[in-house]
């Protein structure tokens, strides 16, 4: 039985690799290149009703006809930057999954070095500390040494 | 500064990191209940901008028709409220759109919609629309950066785009709206 639903599984999950948000293959472009092209673009833009989907996997009625748009504008020969821009113009950088670089997305893009450089400069320090030589003991930390070895 | 408070500090940082997040979030939450923070909300690029240019296919006789030159060479406020006769809050945002047609002339434009049904959907809710088009494909509608329906544009005298609510009316956004126009 554990077989069967582990095969299941498998199955189903190599289906659903293929499983864009498609409405029909009338969707598709002819050329397989600028099909490739408008899914790579679409796949870089939010859709704006099922916010955390691309328009490339959203069902949603206008993923659909930004998806067409997407495809128009390949057609007409614009290039990448273009109909992104094109997007940006109309919904604003919120239409673009990965936001540009700019003074209010700095911190964003930059934490990932940011707590790089604190880890390193924190490991940095506790090493050296441990490097260190441990001071000797003084009076008092060897008469309570030595008593403490007695007792046991 | 020895090592003991040292350490202490260190071990406090963990608990001083957790509750400031901590807060963060809780004012996150408050305000989203207060419905002042809105995370889905999309911040239109072309507010206080000139609006698109444009031509609307007509609906039928009683209904005018309009484009974005007519709507540019108005002198007094005009709220554009897209809707469809398919969309249920536009039903719900009718009555105060009817009321408010008495202080301010507003504009329909039928998203992706069908004559003879938007023709049935006035006939039996009302029809506060002094001009009435229709962007049949729903290409306007993307112009203009819509993501649902209802939503209304407050256009002033020039052709700008003076304010935009991207959710049914409401009487809060109608004082918000009225203030801007008087």
């Amino acid at each position: 039985m554990r077989l069967i639903s582990f095969v299941f599984l498998l199955l189903i999950s190599f289906f659903s690799i293929a499983a864009y948000g498609l409405n029909s293959p009338n969707e598709l472009l002819p050329n397989a290149q600028q099909e490739k092209r408008a899914e790579q673009i679409g796949a870089q833009l939010r859709c704006l009703v099922c916010q955390n989907e691309s328009i490339e996997d959203s069902n949603a009625e206008l993923a659909k006809d930004l998806r067409k748009v997407v495809r128009q504008h390949i057609q007409a020969g614009e290039s990448d930057k273009q109909i992104i821009q094109w997007m940006v113009d109309r919904y604003g950088n919120f239409i673009r999954l990965s936001p540009p670089f700019n003074f209010t997305t700095a911190l964003l893009w930059l934490m990932p070095f940011l707590a790089f450089i604190i880890g390193c400069l924190s490991a940095f320090t506790t090493f050296r500390k441990m490097q260190k030589e441990p001071l000797p003991l003084n009076e008092n930390e060897k008469k309570r040494l030595e008593k403490l070895m007695k007792e046991s | 500064m020895n090592s003991l408070t040292r350490r202490r500090l260190l071990w406090g940082l963990p608990l001083g990191i957790t509750v400031l997040a901590g807060g963060g979030f809780a004012k996150m939450l408050s305000s989203l209940r207060k419905g002042k923070f809105d995370p889905h909300k999309i911040d239109l690029p072309n507010l206080n901008k000139t609006i698109p240019n444009f031509t609307l296919e007509a609906v039928s006789s009683p209904y005018k028709n309009f484009n974005s030159s007519i709507l540019k060479q108005q002198t007094k406020p005009v709220l554009i409220n897209f809707f469809a006769s398919w969309c249920l809050p536009c039903i719900s945002e009718m009555p105060i759109l009817k009321q408010l047609a008495s202080q301010l002339s507003i504009w329909g434009i039928a998203y992706k919609d069908k004559i003879n049904m938007i023709d049935l959907f006035l006939k039996h809710h009302g029809n506060p629309y002094q001009f009435l088009g229709q962007d049949n494909q729903g290409n306007i509608g993307i112009d203009w950066g819509i993501s649902g329906i209802p939503e209304n544009f407050l256009i002033i005298p020039g052709g700008i785009i003076r304010w935009h609510y991207a959710k049914p009316l409401d009487y809060t956004a109608i004082s918000s709206l009225l203030s801007l126009v008087r």
